[in-house]
């Protein structure tokens, strides 16, 4: 733990009278809140609802993976559980996950403004994707949906006799909120810096989350005119990418991935910036190439627009034009890279502490390494060629994005829970958690490497009756049921730490950062007076020491 | 509003009116403004895109049918509506220009004007649609008395020149298939035609709904300076209005030459 310095002593903790809770407590004060971290609260309960309905499709895809043989359900009921698990856990979980959340509460308190630049637009994001998920739970309720996540034409368009247009619509409908907090994003970080907070002291989960917001603004508005497309498809009665009409299936995939890969660094990028700043905190150092690691973001950004080909090497594209994109996709590991040995860089010789977001950041750069290094086995043409559409894809970007993304944004979630409510969460049940997650998580995924590589196709209710196949299938359903398991433990002790829980003081970490400096949790309009930021980001080496430096003196 | 009542972080008593609670000041309240507005072009830009990219692949891989196509559109419609929506673009700056000057009757003036001028648009585009419905080239069956039909007129006993001959030996076979490794579509004529009907409809009926919302806008805007809102120091609502306005009339000067000019046979419109 954090010496008892830094955490007020033996002062007795008490809450701040006046935060952003009880500020107001009718359902209205929060159904029409203008507070960032009221929305930030919404979303959460939001998309904590999503996050178990899809996995609620997990469990049921699991269940009839135990046996061979499709017996548990029909084949139609499998290909629809597997498109709502994909549809809700992407489009409803994973993309608002950590920006709509912990972004939301702490883009304004890390930059030292009083709120995002365009209050009623953000909460008005929140509510397009209410709007959006119950239009897709509408499409779950009804009947369910079967076209995979990807909503592939002409499959979509004409042969699906399923509620693709409910779906589609859903979809169509949460891109904008995606749109908004991106927008919002990147208009506060340019314009309400506090004083002082210039581009080089921004804490990385900010320029993470810039990063993010330049993908959304410009990839999401792509995949919304394609679906748009899809639906006057449907409407019209005629196809658009239909060949018979001289159109083409190629371009709704082209499309498609133009927005879908870059999707994929909307949902990684926020938590390699929650990771950043786990990292610092817990082993008790500035970042090891700051300004590497922040231009590492804007370069995944960007390097993701250029990418999207590698998805269709199969799909009758050029040659050529694979052979750039394989190129290009490699390329894209460079920035990747440099985060992951920037993070290491940084624990060397550090003081490190293993509390809870600590071993949800260290699992996170594991599971990144090895989600990211199979990605390069799926950027080779020849490779991706023998394990397209098997499971070893499955492994590959569930590393990501459960191995990623959720990691991330559990751990931010425990580093920033004193903030968000003004409790601690029990420490021991968490780590006990974490620990649970990080076995269950690996042995769901690791097999499916390994028999997906020997062949086992993805989107089937049924596989060959072979012993070693089932083994690992089996050991995938158990390692889901662990991971299940470890995902209910948090829902029960933080709903019991907002009651039970002690009390936190401004800063339980002993962290830099502006959000650590006003109370937890914080007053409606963030902090007293305005900040005014003299300081480069991460300095946890000792205060005096630094004066004695004093920037003239050589350092160390 | 429980969330406005906090003491300590309110504005001076001699703050602007319009300052939001969260911005420092003006300036750094119309900064925000004026680049959330310019993001926000940006993603439309991206969404209009998408759209162009399918008109770009399709009209290379069907030119002769897209051309042929085209030639159904009615330029001298087209035309007019260009010239209206430019001119609504000089009433729109000149709203923008009176409103940092401050004079509170001309930018009510210019706003109605420029409302008038997108309606205008709007109507014209009303009877190009309703021509289209008549002549049955609205594509596929979304009015099922009215079903597309590329041979409407030539059924009608008018004369239609347009079409290769040699396109009647693929006539009415939609079942085609992809063939060879560059995945040719290979449809009939007439179907190709109704796919450049399909894009006409998207993309112009898309920019229509921009203009409708653009309307809308321009109403509050009008209430907002009618009952003089707008100042020197304060106007930049007017001016993000306006820049919203000028995108969609851009969009219409990219859409006017690649729906009604490009490979065009005659000014005339074909018939
Ligand atoms: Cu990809």
């Amino acid at each position: 733990m954090i010496d008892a310095a830094s955490m007020g002593g033996d002062l007795p903790v008490v809450p701040p009278k006046d935060n952003y809770i009880n500020r107001a407590y009718s359902i209205k004060s929060w159904l029409l809140t203008k507070d960032h971290k009221r929305i930030a609260i919404l979303y959460l309960i939001t998309i904590t609802f999503f996050f178990f309905l899809g996995g609620a499709f997990a469990v049921m895809i699991r269940l009839e993976l135990l046996t061979p043989a499709s017996d548990l359900v029909q084949p139609e009921t499998y290909n629809k559980f597997f498109t709502m698990h994909g549809v809700v856990m992407i489009f409803l979980f994973l993309i608002p996950s950590v920006p709509a959340t912990l972004g939301n509460f702490l883009v304004p308190l890390m930059i030292g403004a009083k709120d995002l630049a365009f209050p009623k637009i953000n909460l008005l994001s929140w509510y397009i994707l209410v709007i959006g998920g119950i239009f897709i739970l509408y499409a779950v309720v009804a009947g369910g949906v079967d076209t995979g996540w990807t909503f592939y034409t002409p499959y979509s368009s004409t042969y699906s006799n399923t509620y693709v247009m409910a779906a589609a619509i859903g979809v169509f409908i949460t891109g904008f909120s995606s749109i908004l907090t991106g927008l919002n994003f990147i208009v506060t970080i340019h314009t309400m810096r506090a004083p002082g907070m210039t581009w080089y002291r921004l804490p990385l989960f900010i320029w993470s989350h810039y990063a993010t917001s330049l993908i959304m603004v410009l990839g999401t508005p792509v995949v919304a005119v394609t679906i748009l497309l899809v639906g006057l498809e449907r409407v019209f009665r005629v196809g658009i990418f239909d060949p018979a009409i001289g159109g083409d299936p190629i371009l709704f995939q082209h499309l498609f991935w133009f927005y879908s890969h870059p999707a994929v660094y909307i949902m990684l990028l926020p938590g390699m910036g929650v990771i950043s700043e786990l990292i610092t905190a817990f082993s008790r150092k500035n970042m090891f190439g700051y300004k590497f690691v922040a231009y590492a973001s804007l370069g995944i950004a960007i390097y993701g627009f250029l990418v999207w080909g590698h998805h269709m090497f199969t799909s009758g594209q050029s040659i050529y034009g694979s052979l750039v994109f394989s190129f290009l996709t490699y390329f894209v590991a460079i920035p990747s890279a440099i985060k992951v040995f920037n993070w290491t860089a940084t624990l060397y010789r550090g003081s490190i502490s293993y509390d809870t977001p600590m071993l949800y950041a260290l699992g996170f750069i594991g599971f990144f390494l090895i989600g990211g290094t199979t990605g390069l086995f799926l950027a080779a043409i020849g490779l991706d060629i023998h394990v397209h559409d098997t499971y070893f894809v499955v492994a590959h970007f569930h590393y990501i994005m459960v191995g990623g993304t959720v990691m991330a944004y559990l751990g931010g979630l425990h580093y920033w829970w004193p903030k968000l409510t003004g409790r601690m969460y029990p420490e021991g049940w968490a780590r006990l958690s974490a620990l649970i997650i990080f076995v269950g998580f690996n042995l769901t995924f690791f097999p499916q490497f390994v028999v997906g590589y020997m062949g086992m196709p993805r989107r089937y209710a049924a596989y060959p009756d072979d012993p070693v196949w089932q083994m690992l299938n089996v050991l995938s359903t158990a390692g889901a049921s662990i991971l299940g398991a470890g995902y209910l433990l948090p829902m029960v002790y933080l709903p019991w730490s907002m009651r039970y829980g002690k009390y936190a003081p401004s800063n339980p970490w002993g962290a830099t950062g502006l959000e650590w400096q006003t109370t937890s949790p914080p007053p409606t309009e963030n902090f007293e007076e305005t900040p005014v930021v003299t300081w480069e980001p991460y300095e946890y080496r000792p205060r005096e020491e630094k004066v004695v430096v004093n920037k003239i003196l050589p350092t160390d | 509003m429980a969330e406005a009542v906090h003491t300590t972080m309110e504005h001076p008593a001699s703050a602007h009116a319009a300052l939001q609670h969260h911005f420092e000041n003006m300036e750094q309240q119309r900064e925000a403004g004026t680049l959330g507005m310019w993001i926000f072009l940006v993603t439309e830009i991206m969404f209009f895109g998408g759209m162009f990219m399918a008109y770009i692949l399709y009209r290379s891989y069907n030119a002769d049918a897209f051309a042929a196509a085209s030639n159904r559109l009615n330029v001298t419609m087209g035309f007019i509506n260009t010239i209206v929506l430019i001119c609504s673009s000089l009433t729109m700056a000149l709203a923008v220009y009176y409103s940092q000057v401050g004079k509170r009757k001309m930018i009510v003036v210019m706003l109605i004007l420029t409302m008038m001028l997108g309606t205008t648009f709007l109507v014209v585009k009303a009877f190009e649609y309703y021509d289209k419905y008549e002549k049955s080239e609205i594509p596929g069956r979304l009015f099922p008395s009215r079903p597309f039909n590329w041979y409407a007129e030539e059924e009608h006993g008018k004369q239609v020149t347009q079409e290769p001959a040699r396109d009647a030996a693929t006539e009415r076979n939609p079942q085609a298939v992809p063939t060879g490794q560059e995945q040719k579509p290979d449809a009939s004529f007439a179907s190709r035609a109704e796919m450049f009907f399909f894009i006409y409809f998207a993309m112009t009926g898309i920019h229509a709904l921009h203009m409708v919302i653009g309307i809308g806008m321009l109403i509050v805007l009008t209430i907002m300076a009618w009952r003089d809102r707008f100042s020197p120091e304060y106007h930049s609502p007017v001016e993000l209005g306006g820049l919203y306005w000028h995108f969609v009339d851009i969009v219409w000067i990219f859409l006017f030459p690649l729906l009604y000019l490009l490979g065009a046979h005659g000014i005339s419109g074909g018939h």
